[in-house]
């Protein structure tokens, strides 16, 4: 039995493969302008990629923010849910999920199952987001893949006190003409949205273990923040991405 | 198809309240006699949502709501226009939007009804909130009307013997001050005849909230937005009293013949705060379609919480209790048990909690009432981020999200 999950995001459109209660392809595109093009797309490369045929997949659950345009999808649940049972299946001792996508982040409290028992979402704001380190990466030109090491080496990191994406990149460019290291100030970046992430944490009542997904838990410097701030170590996969994509397919298994 | 499409309709049509026609009509001809008061010879006085308007009536003044002004602004989508334009007019943008569109609306006699009656007086009751205080002192020297200002303490426990002192003595200017304005003295008798039906007014409005415990809902939380309208505005009079027994009279025909607000009535939610007006209809069908019926909420519960409080033989003493006592003057922990009363009586699933950009004094606590109502009862709670009037404050696809994971979490733990 294969069932497929597509998690489109804001920026990436993930999708999984599950057969037989175990994770057998994974796929990641650009979602591009067009979300029902970028699931029609990936729909289709994953099944090459697996060397399937559409008739071989039972069911197809669509997720994430596009999760209503993908055409081919037998039903869409929340990525909030999906996370849960994502979570769950990456690391079953999961309790408590902080997924910082393209344009959301949130907190999750799962039970034993995976099921959502509360959940906190960021409001109309990208600051805290990968939006957001994306528009830093790119006022301090820097590749966004260097910012968790880069991050590591800052001593002294800066204080980014503006809540606002805009306003924040301007007392960035700021701290840069006051030649402050970039190191430091990726550091603060990186401390600014463990801050926006802890007051979502303290609303749920997070409790451990914690486990990060979505793609900014690729940041090494992001879960660093956040380990801090907690007070315990992330458990981070290395499907963390794909987390969605793959509790979409298993709720369609 | 065709057949089937029908069978649609007539079952819409089998839920829509008939009563609605009748309460458009009341509000037209109300709108249209406080519009030709002039004409007619009448005072207009403007009023706060929360404050005494017996008193007004006693005295054949018509009261108008700049608030209720807000909730047409709202919900004709022209709130997002008006507050631009206060905030040209050097207003903040963090102030309460209803005053932002109302002072907007104002000069330019804007707004879906071309801006509201002059009034010849205001009446500022500061038991829903401080920003009133400014809003009324603005427009009052907009029209260069008198203002009267009831200043009622905030009680977050007990209500003190010089608490109700305090307010008891602005009831006596209050009433001076009406002489003044009116030319005539105050009729003691009106006034107890008035009293009486607002309390039978209240009621009947409170009967009509409770048939909303039934299963199904005869209505539901958005359609109680809509006939509000009359306990607020022409609370105290007959008109008022023979509409909701007429309403009431309906919701029990529904429930004999089984009629709910929400087909597959399958979750039973709460809201807390004032509505989305801008977002009602989009609202309401989204949860519809999730089998999910609002049937209770703490906005228009608000208008006969306080019965408990007032004195049929004495309506102006015990007045003064009512009026400080309401839902947005009490303590945090008093707001959670009227939630926890509700819950109980209306049998809820969850909370929707309206965290209104607008309304500080509504949306303060919220998070500690989720939290409370949580740990004693174990219902979970969502939070939507938007503002009651402005509609720049809401964004759909978020709000969307948080809906549909809230309902899957709901359905999780609540297998049908």
């Amino acid at each position: 039995m294969i069932s497929m999950g597509i998690d489109i995001g804001s920026i990436t459109t993930k999708a999984a493969l599950i057969k037989d209660g175990a994770l057998f392809a994974t796929q990641l595109a650009h979602t591009g302008y067009n979300s029902k093009a970028a699931g029609d797309k990936i729909f289709k490369q994953l099944l090459a990629a697996a060397d399937l045929k559409p008739s071989d997949v039972r069911r197809v659950v669509s997720t994430g923010y596009g999760r209503k345009s993908v055409s081919m999808a037998d039903r869409n649940v929340t990525e909030i849910t999906c996370h849960g049972v994502g979570a769950r299946f990456l690391d079953p001792e999961t309790r408590s999920v902080i997924d910082i996508g393209g344009q959301d982040s949130k907190v999750i409290l799962i039970d034993k199952d995976g099921k959502v028992i509360d959940f906190a979402m960021n409001d109309k704001c990208a600051a805290g987001t990968g939006r957001f380190l994306e528009v830093m990466a790119r006022a301090l030109e820097v590749d966004l893949a260097d910012f968790g090491r880069m991050s590591l080496e800052g001593e002294n990191p800066s204080s980014i006190s503006s809540l606002c994406t805009v306003f924040a990149e301007s007392e960035i460019i700021s701290l840069i003409s006051k030649g402050e290291k970039r190191e430091n100030i990726i550091a603060g970046i990186h401390e600014s949205i463990g801050s926006r992430v802890m007051a979502m944490a303290g609303r749920v009542g997070i409790k451990g273990p914690v486990m990060m997904t979505g793609g900014v838990a690729k940041n090494i410097g992001v879960i660093k923040a956040f380990e801090e701030k907690i007070g315990e170590t992330l458990r981070v996969s290395e499907n963390a991405q794909l987390t969605g994509a793959i509790g979409a397919a298993l709720i369609g298994a | 198809m065709a057949g089937h499409g029908e069978k649609e309709d007539s079952k819409k049509q089998r839920r829509k309240i008939k009563s609605v026609a009748k309460m458009k009509e009341i509000m037209t001809t109300y709108y249209i006699e406080a519009k030709t008061a002039r004409e007619t010879g009448k005072k207009v006085a403007w009023i706060t949502s929360g404050g005494p308007v017996e008193p007004l009536i006693a005295m054949d003044v018509i009261p108008v709501y700049p608030e209720n002004h807000g909730a047409m602004i709202g919900a004709s989508k022209m709130g997002g226009d008006l507050c631009e334009k206060s905030e040209q007019m050097g207003y903040s943008p963090d102030l309460c939007s209803y005053a932002c569109a109302d002072i907007a609306a104002a000069p330019i006699n804007g707004g879906p009804i071309g801006g509201l009656p002059e009034p010849d007086m205001l009446i500022c009751c500061n038991n829903i909130c401080g920003s009133v205080l400014k809003w009324y002192e603005i427009q009052a020297r907009h029209f260069n009307a008198p203002l009267f200002i009831l200043d009622t303490p905030i009680s977050h426990v007990d209500f003190s013997k010089e608490a109700h002192d305090y307010v008891r003595n602005q009831i006596r200017d209050y009433i001076a001050f009406l002489e003044k304005e009116c030319g005539k003295s105050f009729d003691y008798d009106r006034m107890n005849d008035v009293g009486r039906l607002s309390i039978e007014g209240q009621r009947l409005w409170q009967a009509v909230l409770d048939t909303t415990a039934n299963r199904p809902s005869p209505m539901s939380a958005f359609d109680a937005f809509f006939h509000l309208a009359l306990i607020v505005t022409l609370r105290g009079t007959q008109e008022a009293t023979d509409y909701y027994k007429t309403l009431l009279a309906e919701m029990k025909t529904r429930i004999k013949d089984g009629i709910g607000a929400v087909e597959n009535e399958t979750y039973r939610l709460l809201w807390d705060n004032l509505p989305i007006w801008s977002k009602t209809k989009w609202l309401s069908e989204k949860f519809s379609s999730l089998n999910a019926c609002l049937v209770a909420d703490t906005y228009t519960s608000a208008w006969c919480g306080t019965m408990k409080y007032i004195d049929e033989t004495d309506f102006l003493e015990s007045m003064a209790q009512a009026y400080s006592r309401v839902h947005l003057n009490i303590g945090t922990d008093q707001m959670a048990e009227t939630v926890i009363e509700m819950i109980d009586k209306y049998h809820i699933d969850g909370l929707v909690v309206h965290s209104n950009r607008s309304c500080k004094p509504y949306s303060f606590g919220q998070y500690d009432i989720l939290d409370i109502v949580r740990k004693k009862r174990g219902v979970p709670g969502m939070v939507i981020e938007a503002d009651m009037v402005d509609e720049r404050s809401f964004s759909e696809s978020q709000v969307e999200t948080r809906i549909d994971a809230f309902m899957e979490m709901i359905g999780a733990a609540k297998p049908v």
